[in-house]
């Protein structure tokens, strides 16, 4: 029998129209108690209004060695980058 | 036996010392397990409890001190009044035992405490009624997580659910005293500032043996109760132990601030 926990990965929205971010991990039993403990681990402080987690297993990542064909192909395409148009002064900051 | 209070700002200086010294006393006792819970996330959990009830400590004793007109804040009656003029209930007193005894204490005593906060949101005082509508936002909250550990361990493994049912066993002549009235309960209920603790009881059971049935846990029968807290008539021999590590700073070095 385990007797950890399952790891889950915390997200926190911190105010109205912002994105949630992830903030870190925690363990708990299940889904219920994981926003329970994320509420005071990591809004103990005025940090959220919202909250997600997500059980860290159910998270797919990229493998960190195909880095080279994954990135690198993007590193010599300048022109991808809207550089290169003269922006009237009129239009203020972008 | 203390002092008979039937009326005026003494009666309210007593009761708002019963909020205060339960929530005082059962802060603290959470505060021990500081450093100590079984898992880092219970652990900052069982604190911020703790330092809700040292916040309601504050405002309670705060007012206490306002009404009496003697002089004395939230801190000078924290820190320097002796056992005998302490108002807490036993229960809040009773030492922690494992993780599933302090869990089991803390929710029985917020299933009380939301009752009764509850109550107080309509009280006559608006300083009362102010406190009780901040504590009940906090209250709610630790209503739900202790709710919440009671269920998981009671209907949990053999061990956690043997373990509940002996805290169950043990804390249970402790609830009691909380709807025992007496002449300050009559007062306030007279100047409308507080409920009947009694006229909470049913309410009470109905919500403790839901959770207790979910838990796999039977509401107990018996309605022996251990009084003489909430009136500082006897309080547990527990009660002088905590106020020594509580007080000593003060008591040692008076006036002492950082």
């Amino acid at each position: 029998m385990k007797n950890e926990w399952p790891l889950w990965e915390v997200f926190i929205r911190g105010q109205h129209g912002m994105s949630h971010r992830h903030v870190g991990s925690l363990h708990a039993p299940d889904a219920e108690m994981a926003i329970k403990n994320a509420r005071d681990v990591y809004t103990r402080r005025n940090e959220g209004v919202s909250i997600w987690v997500v059980e860290a297993k159910h998270i797919a990542a990229s493998s960190p060695s195909d880095k080279g064909p994954l990135y690198e192909p993007s590193a010599s395409k300048v022109y991808r980058h809207p550089t290169f148009f003269d922006i009237p002064e009129e239009v203020g900051a972008m | 036996m203390s002092t008979a209070v039937t009326s005026g700002d003494d009666a309210l200086f007593e009761f708002l010392c019963r909020m205060g010294d339960s929530t005082l006393v059962l802060g603290h006792r959470v505060s021990e397990w500081c450093g100590h819970a079984p898992v880092l996330e219970e652990d900052i959990a069982l604190a911020n409890t703790a330092l809700d009830l040292i916040g309601q400590t504050q405002l309670w004793l705060g007012l206490a001190g306002e009404v009496e007109g003697k002089g004395r804040d939230a801190d000078k009656l924290a820190f320097l009044r002796d056992g005998w003029d302490f108002r807490s209930a036993l229960l809040t007193e009773v030492p922690n035992g494992d993780f599933g005894r302090t869990l089991m204490r803390q929710f029985l005593f917020d299933a009380w405490h939301s009752i009764y906060l509850g109550r107080l949101l309509k009280s006559s005082d608006k300083r009362v009624a102010d406190i009780a509508e901040k504590a009940s936002k906090e209250v709610s909250y630790h209503l739900e997580r202790s709710a919440d550990t009671v269920v998981a361990l009671g209907d949990g493994t053999e061990e956690s659910h043997a373990r509940m049912a002996d805290a169950l066993a043990y804390l249970w002549p402790y609830v009691g005293e909380l709807f025992a009235g007496d002449a300050v309960d009559a007062a306030m209920v007279e100047a409308g500032v507080a409920p009947d603790p009694a006229s909470l009881r049913e309410e009470y059971d109905a919500l403790v043996g839901r959770i207790l049935e979910e838990a796999t846990l039977a509401l107990p029968e018996g309605r022996f109760a251990h009084k003489g807290g909430r009136d500082g008539r006897m309080h547990t021999e527990h009660l002088g132990h905590i106020l020594t590590q509580m007080q000593w700073l003060q008591r040692a070095y008076p006036g002492c601030t950082w």
